[in-house]
């Protein structure tokens, strides 16, 4: 009996060990190749580790595509910016839903709800119109102003902060604090892990986001790193060395964030699929 | 005392609405209108040169879309790609989650690892994958090792969608994964206990306790993966480089509307049209599945 379950165990270990190599080769393959020369690149070997370990890859895409930089500083601004307007804005709306009395409020939590539902590809179309006559087509803020809330976490954020307790607010109020004082200077301090959670994935989803920045930007010194890695490769078809070294700058960030916030992660991925 | 309290309602109005301007701003002029706006668009035919012109077509441009060939073959691609990858994708998910949750050491370790291509972005994804789906790059290379058959992953019309189906399933499994397991903490420990008293092994017990349990969940995975699946369009677009090729092979539904709607001349109004057929069939496959799963009580 003992024995049958060590084989059992063993066998569970085996699946999971699997899948973890099978989930770390394209990475290593790809950081590998990163530090290969071209001559490696084309000979086709299949070695992790390279003859020739070389950095040439990275100071070649610094240097010669004059734009990587800027792609990198175009990615971060315009996420940080959508994350922390986001944080703002998600929280104040879900805290008006949750907690203030105004006529209307159930119609536009309705609205909130409804808009989950639609897909985004109904609206892209419209939206490049509305960018196109505001003249925020190829602009930065036509990239964060339509993406500065989002109703996924507006809703996450109501059910929070509907489960916040009261009397922290009561004693706020009751010290002669405002509605907007409490909600910044006590509410907003308390909310940090709902907090930490939005903000995680909605700094993700504006980094990797493609298809926005594909229809809104056209000019180059504008592009995030999406888009930019796409021409990049259109550029460089076989240069496989430089597109994966390019690769690999542009997942460095996000591997940084989660080293440090990868406990909000789960929570936030629980939070999203708990409901 | 009457006069007073009415005064604080209406601060407090004003505060909520306050509150909600932001929100509201975007949700008027970027989400809820141009839901309308849509549905104008999808009975016009759009003009954007010079000054943006609008013609009063009726339902012609949702007729056009059955006698539209590549309108047929891009719903094919999509329909053949949800049909393979949500099934494998969840089940995947529920393998994994029930592995990791079976009390075994280093389960935190498995999970970052786990996660990683969750964190990646579509596009760093779709290239390392055709690197490695490249003609001599390393999947035929290890194929050829031992002794199975190479293939063109990303040049032949025959194999190019399943190569992004297989790249799709391996980097979406693990964020379902997650979900899973923050749901299998939740199964109480004493139905495993009742099961064993039962005589159950470990197989009966997850198919006959942990599956039945994290139905509600399951519900959820799969919806998520419909909607997720359906509006397939980085991979196939940085695949192709725009095209949907070879041969059409990898035009999905959303890749149609992207071409109609920003390469082509003159077919915006017919992309709206496609977008919003797009968004019923979302809605319905939506609808069947959770008619099958009868599971009312999720939301």
């Amino acid at each position: 009996m003992k024995k049958k379950l060590t084989v059992g165990k063993a066998f569970l270990y085996g699946i999971l060990i699997v899948y973890a190599v099978i989930t770390v080769i394209p990475f290593l393959w790809a950081l590998s190749s990163s530090f290969k020369n071209l001559d490696e690149i084309v000979s086709g070997t299949i070695n992790f580790i390279p003859k020739q370990f070389t950095f040439n890859n990275y100071k070649v895409i610094f240097v010669q595509q004059e734009l990587f930089p800027r792609w990198l500083f175009n990615s971060v601004f315009i996420a940080t910016s959508v994350t922390l307007l986001n944080m703002i804005f998600n929280s104040m709306a879900g805290y008006a839903l949750a907690r203030l009395q105004f006529p209307g409020k159930r119609t536009i939590f309705v609205i909130v709800l409804a808009v989950l539902m639609i897909p985004m590809q109904v609206t892209m179309i419209p939206n490049y119109l509305i960018l196109k006559s505001l003249g925020w087509l190829n602009s930065y803020q036509g990239m964060i102003i339509p993406t500065m809330i989002n109703a996924t976490f507006i809703f996450m954020m109501r059910q929070f902060f509907v489960n916040f307790p009261k009397e922290l607010e009561e004693a706020a109020e009751l010290d002669g604090l405002s509605k907007i004082g409490t909600f910044f200077r006590i509410v907003l301090p308390l909310a940090k892990p709902a907090l930490a959670a939005q903000a995680i994935f909605v700094f993700m989803g504006s980094w990797n986001d493609f298809m926005r920045p594909l229809i809104i930007l056209s000019s180059p010194e504008l592009f995030t790193l999406p888009i930019g890695l796409n021409t990049f490769k259109g550029q460089y078809i076989s240069y496989w060395n430089y597109i994966m070294a390019a690769s690999m700058v542009f997942t460095l960030p996000i591997l940084l964030i989660y080293t440090f916030f990868s406990r909000y992660f789960i929570k936030g991925v629980s939070f999203s699929g708990g409901k | 005392m009457k006069n007073s309290l009415l005064k604080r309602t209406v601060r407090e109005s004003m505060q909520g609405y306050l509150f909600l301007m932001p929100a509201l701003f975007v949700l008027v002029v970027f989400l809820v209108g141009p839901i309308f706006y849509a549905i104008f668009l999808s009975f016009h035919k759009v003009q954007l040169l010079g000054t943006t012109s609008f013609d009063f077509v009726a339902f012609k441009n949702y007729i056009n879309i059955f006698d539209d060939l590549r309108a047929k073959i891009a719903l094919l691609n999509t329909a053949k790609y949800v049909l393979i990858v949500v099934p494998c994708q969840t089940l995947l998910a529920l393998v994994l989650a029930a592995t990791l949750n079976a009390g075994m050491k280093g389960e935190k370790f498995f999970r970052i690892v786990y996660f990683l291509p969750t964190l990646t972005s579509s596009a760093v994804l779709t290239l390392i994958f055709m690197w490695m789906y490249n003609q001599n790059g390393l999947i035929n290379k290890v194929l050829d090792f031992v002794g199975l058959p190479t293939y063109n992953w990303i040049n032949d019309p025959e194999i190019a969608l399943y190569a992004i189906m297989a790249m799709n399933i391996w980097s979406t499994a693990p964020f379902f994964m997650v979900i899973y397991l923050a749901a299998l903490q939740n199964i109480p420990e004493s139905l495993y206990e009742a099961a064993e008293l039962d005589g159950a092994n470990a197989i009966q017990k997850f198919l006959y306790v942990t599956v039945p349990q994290l139905r509600p969940v399951t519900s959820f995975v799969v919806i998520m993966g419909l909607v997720g699946t359906f509006q397939l369009f980085d991979q196939s677009y940085i695949f192709s480089a725009g095209s949907g090729g070879p041969n059409n092979s990898t035009l999905t539904v959303v890749l149609l509307i992207y071409q109609y709607a920003f390469k082509n001349m003159g077919t915006m109004g017919y992309a709206a049209a496609l977008a919003f057929a797009l968004a019923v069939i979302i809605l319905i496959a939506t609808l069947i599945q959770r008619k099958f799963s009868k599971e009312e009580s999720l939301y």
